[in-house]
């Protein structure tokens, strides 16, 4: 009755599952121009918006004339907070537990703030008028300098209560905003202050930008008839985005839609709610059209979320043998105007209490002191989980300053204080419980791989022909290992505005075999369409190339959190696994009715349901389908869909260790990189072509980041960065050739083991080729230079030392 | 970066150009490859009413090298320049140069002409032209004429060229001995930190002439005489280069960004030189 079987082997390749390198289904459109981004959403009768914004980066706004725009031929509306105030709009709530002007409302706080909103029936009539907008402004100090602000008699935010309480406790002073503590400071000085050897540093990692190459925008269109609201954006959480409308606007959860089209790359930038989402909305309620905001990439540079702009103060303590005692770190965090971090609500610094990294400390802790200052708002985790970048460059860079302190190889410092395999679960002192890992492993794996020794052998051997003045160039070998905490979250400790962090799947098979699965989440070029088909493929037994993946419409898809902090594979792959695993169990039942034998009698087997100890008798998955739909089967409901929702029971901790080769010019100051190695444990690895792809991309996020990438101000709050011009963004012609490798860690309490893998090398690739940069001048004292390392830092860290004669 | 509206105007020869010009002045601004003037639009940092294409005006186009004189029509795009195989051969240097102006999307309609006129101190072609001691030509409502390239440059964004002037050509004497274009800059598309061309000759084994132009370093670009004078009649010796540098850095008069401080320009400044004089050197 059934077909010749195929082999196993053959049936297994068929369905390309998990450990499938699949081609991306995505590809097909996006290389063809094809794909359907926010601004290809062209509604009839829609019109455009632009916002007149701050030239100035605090000023006191004394009035605001809008008759010469509104007399332009084409304008139909300029909103002010003025017009915002009535319906309770000129302010936002922030993820952070603060709020945010929509409009400016009686001042500014940030060069770039959103001072106006103009509307009008064409893109070019909307940038018109908004240079026709009056806005008489009166200048006020400018504080930039976190240090400065906590000094400053300047109150910034006047909207706050003085002496009350902020969303995260006490505030010391007028631009404080929260101290965030974690660990035992008592014991942990008592140690410090008894150890053998102790290291200190400051570090300050650098404010920058996630800098999608799809900037921020939406198209908000409202329908008076029916009353419902569609909205169109750049949302990495589009069920959020949903919620946060209907609470903000009155309208009922159910009259919106929400839905995230293709997006260009989103590295945490699209994760905040912006004045333009916002003003796009009420443009279209009051209007009655549909209306557009896409922003500009100076907009985007200028006023959406941010990432870093922490100053990190270690003190790590150690046995004169380099086993580390005791570990404080202290953090003041500049926030910029409004505190818009977009963190799980109890962790106003996010996961920077992961900052003992892959360590066996005893006894640590973390303070966090957030600031107001006169910067855009934000504080979004640029393609790592919340804050793990800072954490992991501040313990890497905490141990190669320990490595000077001891006299001691860095590579075997850390050896020495690794987790070991069979700690794990780990309790931090921190508080974070790692669920696994084998250091010890894959950091031997990595040094014997690029041959280590012989690298340090090359280094001294340059160092000496260097003074010999043999050459100019000398060489850096950059170390790092990581961990990284991802997959928020636990709805027990993990909220964003109230909302527990669990994710979605919902999946319907279809009567001929084929299937479709939604999701909570929202690829952002992450490839969903691709890897969730192939746990679904493994699960069920259905061929992912038979499989739709469906994201982003709030209408269609179940309720989940979004996208970012590497969340998709260790939440919504979950309970996509599980959900095909409660398709499976119903399939059971229906082959074991179809085959005449008892539930427990069938086995699944690759793509069917066989009967034990009979593997010639059994029921392929297409015909169990077939079945569920066509027959009356006693005891089960007709049909084949499932339902999963995930709440994890603990974070996933994907780890790796990297390894960078860098040769440097002395007199220009320009880094070569030569090598670059990346050995990554993302435990089950679900599409290998995808991670090598998710670690290339990361890697060459970490290396901008790492020479040049940044956000700068001058003393007045301008801009200095506000152009790809001088804000690095690097192309192919920059970026060094990677070698990949892995070792596989499976989670414990994941259902297929998996972890998550799109941020790793952004968290361990800046610590390693800052490192890099670091380590080539160790031999002539150097301890450690603020990134980023561009041509004119590396050579003024050369000049300080003196090594321009 | 929405362009305030303009009237865009697409005439086939030079008299229609020189007429547009004279009629709009201070209003119209003519187009080579756009990659500068476009964004400055987009930008509104220039506002230009009238924009006078210059993709169908016959008779800027083309690269002739004969009896040892290279011509360049205005509209040759950096792509032209580096494809051009006779060119490579009479005058290598150029292609050297245009390998790292921008990148090959900018390259493909980015034009040599459009390079020098703008008067842009970031550009490459000006400080090179300067090296070349080329001659550009301008045609105006009262003919043609030509200008020195060491002459053209006054001030940033600021040149010789009258309003109603349109640059059509560059020329100039194939070069003969040693070349070396050398530029450090942050990352590809990036404009000069510093940026070097030298030519020298070499007879037996002494420098017969030499010239040095150097790029981003001033408001305008430094074909530095002095420096060229002190290696001529040397061996191009260290105490030859060492000479020429401080000539060079006597010349020139960075400003501080964010590639750097002036200290660091300065510096690398010279060191780019030195790179460039050692490489001429060996290819002379």
């Amino acid at each position: 009755m059934n077909d010749m079987t195929p082999d196993r082997d053959d049936r297994s390749a068929n369905l390309k599952g998990m450990g499938c390198s699949r081609k991306r289904v995505e590809d097909v459109r996006f290389t063809q121009g094809k794909g359907n981004y926010v601004d290809d959403v062209k509604l009839p009768g829609m019109l455009h918006g632009d916002f007149v914004r701050s030239p100035y980066a605090h000023a006191r706004i004394k009035s605001i004339n809008t008759e010469a725009a509104m007399a332009l031929d084409g304008v139909v509306a300029v909103l002010t907070a003025e017009d915002l105030a009535p319906l309770n709009l000129h302010w936002m709530p922030t993820l952070a537990g603060d709020k945010q002007m929509v409009l400016a409302d009686g001042k500014v706080l940030f060069q770039g703030q959103e001072v106006a909103f103009v509307v009008a029936r064409d893109r070019y009539v909307a940038a018109d008028a908004v240079e026709l907008v009056e806005v008489d402004y009166e200048e006020l100090p400018v504080l930039v300098d976190p240090f400065e602000a906590l000094q400053s008699d300047v109150v910034l935010r006047e909207d706050l209560e003085p002496g009350a309480d902020g969303a995260h406790g006490p505030r010391k002073h007028h631009n404080h905003i929260f101290l965030w503590e974690a660990g035992d400071e008592a014991t942990t000085n008592q140690v410090l202050e008894n150890a053998e050897v102790v290291a200190e540093e400051t570090m300050y990692y650098h404010r920058t930008h996630p800098c999608p190459l799809e900037t921020c925008g939406s198209v908000a269109s409202m329908d008076k008839v029916n009353g419902k609201l569609t909205l169109w954006g750049t949302f990495q959480a589009p069920h959020v985005v949903r919620t946060v409308a209907s609470l903000l606007s009155g309208i009922e959860e159910h009259n919106i839609r929400v839905i995230s089209p293709d997006i260009g790359g989103g590295f945490g930038n699209k994760v905040g709610v912006y004045p333009g989402y916002v003003c796009s909305i009420v443009a279209s309620i009051v209007t009655g059209k549909p209306v557009k905001w896409i922003e500009d990439r100076m907009e985007n540079l200028m006023s959406t979320a941010f990432a870093r702009d922490y100053w990190m103060t270690g003190r790590i303590s150690a046995t004169k043998e380099g086993k580390i005692t005791g570990l404080h770190c202290h953090v003041t965090a500049d926030h910029g105007a409004f505190d818009a971090c977009a963190d799980p609500t109890k962790y106003p610094a996010g996961f920077m209490n992961i900052c003992t990294g892959s360590y066996d400390i005893p006894v640590a802790y973390l303070g966090v002191d957030g600031v107001y200052t006169n910067k855009a708002p934000g504080g979004v985790s640029y393609r790592c989980s919340f804050r793990v970048t800072e954490a992991v460059y501040f313990i890497e860079r905490m141990i190669e300053v320990l490595a000077i302190e001891l006299n001691m190889d860095a590579a075997e410092l850390r050896r020495i204080n690794f987790i070991k395999k069979e700690q794990f679960p780990y309790k931090a002192a921190l508080g974070w419980e790692y669920d696994s890992g084998d250091y010890h492993t894959a950091w031997d794996k990595a040094l014997k791989t690029v041959e280590y020794d012989a690298l340090r052998r090359e280094q001294a051997e340059r160092i000496e022909a260097f003074k010999r003045g043999e050459t100019r160039k000398l060489m850096g070998i950059g170390l790092s290992f990581f961990t990284e905490i991802v997959g928020a979250g636990p709805v027990k400790n993990c909220d964003i505005l109230g909302m527990g962090m669990f994710d979605s799947c919902e999946i319907r098979i279809h009567p001929t075999g084929s299937a479709i699965a939604r999701l909570g989440t929202i690829s952002q070029g992450q490839g969903h369409a691709t890897t969730f088909a192939q746990i679904l493929a493994s699960e069920t037994g259905i061929p992912a190339d038979s499989i739709t993946i469906e994201e982003g419409d709030t209408d269609t898809a179940p309720y989940g959190l979004g996208t970012y902090g590497s969340r998709s594979t260790p939440v919504a792959g979950a309970a996509t696994a599980l959900a095909g695993r409660k398709i499976r169990a119903k399939a059971q039942m229906i082959a074991a009715y179809l085959l005449e034998v008892h539930d427990d009698d069938v086995e699944f087997d690759v793509d069917r349901f066989v009967v034990k100890g009979a593997p010639e008798r059994f029921k392929t998955m297409k015909e169990i389908a077939y079945a569920a739909y066509n027959q009356a089967i006693p005891g089960v409901e007709p049909g084949l869909e499932a339902v999963s929702y995930y709440d994890p029971p603990n974070m996933t901790y994907p780890f790796g260790a990297y390894v960078c080769v860098m040769d440097i010019d002395v007199d220009t100051g320009v880094p070569e990189i030569r090598r670059f190695y990346a050995l990554d444990d993302c435990g089950t690895r679900i599409n290998p072509m995808i991670i090598e792809g998710q670690v290339h991309g990361g890697l060459t996020e970490a290396l901008a980041v790492a020479l040049g990438q940044e956000i700068a101000y001058d003393d007045l709050g301008n801009v200095k960065t506000g152009t790809l011009m001088d804000f690095f963004l690097p192309t192919a012609w920059e970026t060094p050739n990677y070698e990949t490798d892995h070792t596989v860690t499976p989670s414990p309490h994941h259902p297929i083991g998996a972890k998550g893998v799109g941020e790793s090398p952004h968290v361990g690739g800046v610590p390693c080729f800052s490192n890099a940069v670091q380590d080539a001048f160790r031999a002539f004292g150097l301890r450690h230079t603020h990134m980023p390392h561009d041509h004119w830092r590396i050579w003024k860290t050369a000049n300080d030392l003196g090594l321009h004669g | 970066m929405i362009p305030a509206a303009f009237e865009y105007h697409r005439p086939a020869d030079m008299a229609d150009v020189i007429a547009l010009l004279e009629e709009h002045g201070d209003d119209a601004r003519v187009m080579a490859g756009g990659h500068s003037l476009i964004p400055m639009m987009k930008l509104r940092m220039a506002e230009i009413p009238h924009l006078i294409d210059l993709q169908d005006v016959a008779g800027l186009k083309g690269i002739t090298v004969a009896d040892g004189r290279v011509t360049l029509g205005a509209m040759v795009t950096q792509h032209e320049l580096i494809q051009h195989q006779g060119l490579a051969d009479a005058a290598p240097i150029l292609r050297e140069a245009a390998l790292v102006i921008a990148d090959p999307q900018v390259r493909y309609m980015g034009t040599v002409g459009g390079n020098v006129a703008n008067g842009d101190p970031g550009n490459d072609m000006p400080g090179l032209m300067q090296c070349l001691d080329a001659e550009f030509t301008l045609v105006g409502p009262d003919g043609e004429r030509t200008v020195s390239a060491r002459d053209f440059c006054e001030a940033a964004y600021m040149t010789e060229r009258e309003d109603e002037e349109v640059l059509t050509a560059i020329s100039f004497d194939a070069p003969a001995g040693g070349y070396a274009y050398e530029k450090q800059k942050r990352k590809i598309g990036d404009y000069a930190t510093a940026a070097a061309a030298v030519i020298l000759q070499k007879d037996g084994g002494t420098c017969t002439a030499a010239s040095i132009a150097m790029t981003n370093l001033s408001d305008v670009p430094v074909w530095s005489e002095a420096a060229g004078e002190a290696l001529t009649g040397t061996t191009v010796d260290a105490a030859a280069v060492s000479a020429a540098v401080q000539a060079v850095l006597d010349d020139i008069d960075p400003v501080e960004d964010n590639r750097g401080p002036v200290a660091f320009k300065r510096h690398v400044a010279g060191i780019i030189l030195t790179r460039a004089i050692q490489r001429a050197w060996d290819r002379a």
